[in-house]
């Protein structure tokens, strides 16, 4: 998504992209308007910067700029609105000259995230306006990361806009009654919006790689602004623990490999190290939560030299308070699959079945993926065979598909 | 011109792959690979699209006030179903053939050919923009 040879203006951009906005919200409520202004003082300055240099104060530039769009689709729209227009088009003196205010900067960004994970919107219509009007990219950059028509992210992005004005969520900080559940959502959507990134299709991973890049810058900034918030490290540390497999986690082809097979020289070692810095802080701090979990189970798998030497007995026991945090099927079935691990196969397929009757999981492929490999431990190949395959029939993800098949296709050559 | 490429396929064409070794299904793998890199790589490549199997398709029409009488599988074994396409862009019908005859070549059991049916058609155009 950066334009190659002006990676500084991009990031630079996106840095200042919540800033301006911020700055605009304050004299005109409407974020509707507000945000086109700013993407297209964004899109001005990624023209104009790269070949005429970066202006003293760039954010002072970019506001102007913006305010001066704002003002001009005010005048197109007539004498309907000439009261608002008269106060917009004062550009405050203070927003245009100062070079950067840091406390009310970083009251922005938290309060446009906290606006845009709004919970009116769809968690695929958060992911999409945060990525806008938080991280300052264009929407054919969010298009090409969802593998989507352009038009048709400018569709998604405007109607959430647009779900936004008419639910009348204000711009500000929630409430201390709101926060912990606003907070939550807020750390839901830079979650879901990761994983959409790693979860590679085929052909495109390099583009959706950028999602997590981008999830990670965002939850950094948010860990920076919040640095008591151990739930937040904790989604940090996640993130940087489990994006430092992706260079070993598929192969040329784009072939899955689990991380059992993967090849650990390839794995990330400083986002591995920062990652582990990151959650050994958060988990000092007294208060355990979800993300802190995840991501020591992580730190676990990543501390191992190769597969054998991966402490089982440790991971049971965080996916054991895991399970005791939320009643998420897949903690159970990853839970299983620990146990198999330190109790053998037989145990986890004991777990297993009590899953059986879970209607969130009735027939999601994943339960007969981890059957599969729990049989395949235990030595029932013709079995393992079977749910692999249903297993393959039942996953969305072609790479997985193809791993699923070629699985059960070398045990069924083993024999039974 | 655009041409969709159209792979079809019957639910046992579908589960016949469960039958392949491990080689099998990696040759297999590896001859669309680097198709569609080629494709990609030459940028003639405009979209394609993988289904899942047709024992989860569903046949939907409108019955009465609009509402959805729905078929659901199985469904008989000689149907038909689409299994996947991909939107090539290219200079001529004769290059939308050589690239359908590269896919339907995929090897199958024992490395050879499969020569599946790839059903070549050419899509249609928005009008030409008005002279201005």
């Amino acid at each position: 998504m950066t334009s190659g040879s002006q990676p500084n203006v991009d990031a630079l951009l996106r840095d200042l992209a919540p800033q301006v906005l911020g700055a605009l919200l304050r004299r005109f409520a409407d974020f509707y308007t507000c945000e086109d202004a700013v993407q297209e003082a964004l899109l001005a300055a990624a023209v104009q910067w790269p070949e005429g240099g970066v202006p003293d104060n760039p954010r002072g530039w970019l506001i102007q700029i913006a305010f001066r769009r704002l003002t001009d689709h005010l005048r197109s729209e007539g004498a309907r609105r000439q009261r608002e227009q008269r106060a917009a088009m004062q550009i405050p003196a203070d927003e245009s000259t100062a070079a950067a205010e840091p406390a009310r900067g970083h009251d922005d960004t938290l309060s446009l995230l906290f606006m845009c994970s709004h919970p009116s919107l769809s968690s695929t219509a958060a992911i999409a306006l945060t990525l806008r009007a938080v991280g300052g990219l264009t929407t054919a950059e969010i298009a090409s990361a969802f593998m989507v028509p352009e038009p048709t992210m400018a569709q998604r992005v405007s109607r959430a806009k647009k779900r936004i004005r008419s639910s009348n969520v204000p711009f500000r900080m929630p409430t201390e009654q709101e926060w912990p559940e606003r907070l939550r959502t807020v750390l839901h959507v830079l979650y879901l919006m990761f994983n959409e990134g790693y979860t590679t299709s085929i052909g495109s991973a390099l583009n959706r790689s950028e999602l997590s890049t981008e999830a990670i810058r965002l939850t950094r900034t948010v860990h920076r602004l919040l640095p008591e918030d151990a739930e937040i490290a904790g989604l940090l540390a996640l993130m940087l623990l489990t994006d430092a497999r992706r260079a070993a986690r598929s192969g040329p082809g784009g072939e899955l490999i689990p991380l059992a097979e993967q090849d650990r020289s390839r794995w990330d070692q400083a986002a591995i190290a920062e990652g582990i810095a990151i959650v050994t802080a958060a988990l000092s701090k007294g208060y355990v939560g979800y993300y802190q979990l995840q991501a020591a189970i992580s730190a676990v798998h990543d501390e191992a030299a190769d597969a054998d030497a991966t402490d089982w007995p440790q991971i049971l026991a965080l996916y054991g308070l895991l399970k005791q945090m939320t009643d998420n099927p897949m903690v159970m079935l990853n839970h299983a699959i620990a146990t198999a691990m330190v109790y053998g196969p037989a145990a986890g397929l004991t777990l297993l079945e009590s899953l059986d009757g879970d209607d969130r999981l009735a027939g999601h492929y994943r339960i007969d993926a981890v059957r599969g490999h729990l049989l395949e431990m235990a030595g029932d190949h013709r079995a393992a065979v079977g749910h692999y395959r249903a297993a393959a029939n039942g996953t969305r993800n072609i790479p997985e598909r193809h791993y699923l098949i070629t699985r059960a296709a070398r045990i069924a050559a083993e024999g039974p | 011109m655009k041409y969709m490429l159209l792979m079809g396929g019957t639910q046992a064409s579908f589960d016949s792959m469960n039958t392949w070794s491990p080689d099998e299904i990696q040759a297999h793998l590896n001859h669309m690979d680097e198709l569609d890199g080629e494709l990609r790589e030459s940028g003639e490549l405009v979209d394609g699209l993988g289904l899942a199997p047709p024992d989860q398709a569903k046949i939907v029409v409108a019955g009465d006030g609009g509402t959805p009488e729905i078929t659901d599988g199985p469904f008989p074994e000689a149907k038909e179903f689409l299994a996947g396409y991909w939107m090539v862009e290219c200079e001529s019908l004769e290059r939308a053939i050589e690239i359908a005859a590269r896919t339907s070549a995929a090897p199958g059991p024992g490395g050879a050919p499969m020569n599946m049916q790839i059903e070549v058609r050419e899509v249609m155009e928005a009008p030409p923009a008005e002279e201005m």
